[in-house]
């Protein structure tokens, strides 16, 4: 008999969320993973629930990621620690006032609201912004989280017991764990994280080094996920090097500041001098942040593509593996709903949203430029 | 007694030396809680040279300074338990 129907291999928020929606799918779930759930990816980000625009198929994965989430919202535990603080995309320029118009064009025709806010609207929200910033989009509907923690009431919800093993290969129905047994089961989701392409070659999957700041506790400074309208062109180009100025209250008072992204490989040691331009682009929207102490700096790897969408769903040549990777700084936003699509596949159901601008075989292994 | 500061300690007006630290003036007005923690406890000065962080008060608005590191200036305003 099979050890399970389907094996996910990682317990990163992508794998807890493929775990809870099979099981409730009626799939009986094993997950692997040699480090406590929760504590790569997931733990270094900011857990910011966010909608994007940058592509239909962007906006219908985090949208209806978003409509899970606030679904489950009532149900989290308090460490899980789910805020609704919205966001409040900031314009640097005049110039990128006409971002803001775009953007609340584009979410507003889609549903979702938002409201352009003008330069003394703005401060009136958040007085802590220099306040000779032109304006910018406040969308409300949005919120953040504490991610391991979500993880984890995610894998608790689902029943599924995690096996503290590494695998070591995966394929033909049965994942090879490092003390060389064998699992055996009709699907192995690959939800490893930057970690996927070791265990499934050929997977176009780089992973995007990000830094984040912690400060000691400031409550009440700012109140909304504060983030600048460039931030879109940071996070979704593909350039070597860029930071944008991102900062998360959290409920404790903190404040959590981003944001880069580098290509460098794995290599985890904090990049002094990309923390001081993300520190100085913090400043210059939020002056009385130079008063701030940062009192813990970390640095994680966002699993990217290079078209900035996830792989979800079967990979080419072997229908036994499923891919459940590459979400980049999206995929605490999109976790549940790729979840829900590997779930509505397990059923043969019909999905909410489209999966095929998902599909694993769209983009080819060594397109990052 | 000319060169004495005046500083207050959570709206208390008291007179210290110069040279007194903001954790002296703490101790001479019997304040032990400096800050509290992030789960409500009180907590005070414990390695007294800057490196535990357990000391941190409010300075003229300015929160997390760490109040054996400072010292006395005339008209300071402290104010602890934050
Ligand atoms: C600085 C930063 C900020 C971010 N901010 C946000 C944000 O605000 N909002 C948002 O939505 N997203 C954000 N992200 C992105 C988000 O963190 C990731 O997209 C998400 O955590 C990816 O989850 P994952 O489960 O795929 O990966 P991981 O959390 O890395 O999990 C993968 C798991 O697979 C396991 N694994 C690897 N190899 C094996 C193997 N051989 N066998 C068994 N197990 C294995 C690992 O141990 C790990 O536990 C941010 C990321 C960073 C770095
Ligand atoms: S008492 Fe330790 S830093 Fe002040």
């Amino acid at each position: 008999m099979a050890d399970a129907d389907v094996i996910v291999v990682g317990a990163g928020i992508i794998g807890a969320a493929c775990a809870y929606f099979l099981t409730q799918a009626g799939a009986r779930v094993v997950i692997v993973d040699p480090t406590a759930p929760g504590t790569v990816c997931t733990a270094a980000c900011m857990g910011h629930l966010v909608v994007m625009d940058d592509s239909e198929a962007q906006f219908a994965l985090t949208a209806y990621s978003c409509r899970l989430w606030t679904d489950l919202a009532a149900r989290l535990p308090r460490p899980a620690e789910y805020e609704p603080r919205g966001t409040l995309w900031v314009a640097s320029t005049r110039e990128e006032m006409a971002i803001a118009e775009a953007k609340s064009a584009f979410y507003r025709a889609r549903g979702v609201e938002a409201h352009v806010v003008t330069q003394g609207e703005m401060a009136a929200l958040e007085p802590a912004l220099d306040s000779s910033l032109p304006g910018g989009l406040w969308v409300p509907g949005d919120s953040v989280l504490y991610a391991t923690n979500a993880a984890r009431w995610l894998l608790d919800q689902s029943g599924t017991t995690v096996l503290r093993e590494e695998v070591v290969a995966m394929g033909g129905g049965r994942a090879t764990l490092d003390d060389g047994r064998d699992l055996e089961a009709s699907v192995i989701v690959n939800a490893a994280g930057a970690a996927a392409p070791a265990l499934t070659t050929g997977l176009p999957i780089e992973p995007r080094k990000g830094h984040l700041a912690i400060t000691d506790r400031y409550p009440g400074v700012l109140t909304r996920q504060t983030l600048e309208l460039g931030y879109l062109a940071s996070a979704h180009g593909q350039a070597t090097e860029s930071v944008a100025f991102n900062i998360q209250p959290r409920a404790t008072g903190q404040m959590l500041i981003g944001s880069s992204r580098e290509f460098v490989g794995f290599a985890p040691g904090v990049n002094r001098a990309i923390v001081g331009k993300m520190l100085e682009r913090a400043q210059r929207f939020v002056p009385c942040a130079r008063d701030w102490h940062v009192i813990r700096i970390w640095t994680g790897f966002r699993p990217c593509t290079p078209d900035n969408l996830p792989l979800i769903g079967p990979a080419p040549g072997d229908a036994t593996v499923w891919i459940a990777a590459g979400h980049e700084g999206l995929g605490i936003t999109t976790s549940l709903a790729t979840g829900r699509l590997l779930a509505d596949r397990w059923a043969a159901r019909d999905s909410a949203i489209d999966p095929v601008p998902f599909a694993v075989d769209r983009v080819a292994a060594g397109a990052h430029g | 007694m000319a060169d004495m500061l005046t500083v207050r300690v959570n709206g208390v007006v008291m007179c210290v030396p110069p040279g007194f630290t903001v954790l002296a003036a703490l101790d001479r007005a019997g304040t032990r809680t400096c800050r509290t923690s992030v789960t409500g406890e009180p907590r005070g000065a414990l390695c007294g040279m800057g490196i535990c962080q357990e000391c941190r008060v409010t300075i003229d608005g300015r929160s997390h300074e760490r109040s054996c590191m400072t010292l006395c200036q005339d008209g300071m305003e402290i104010v602890t338990g934050d």
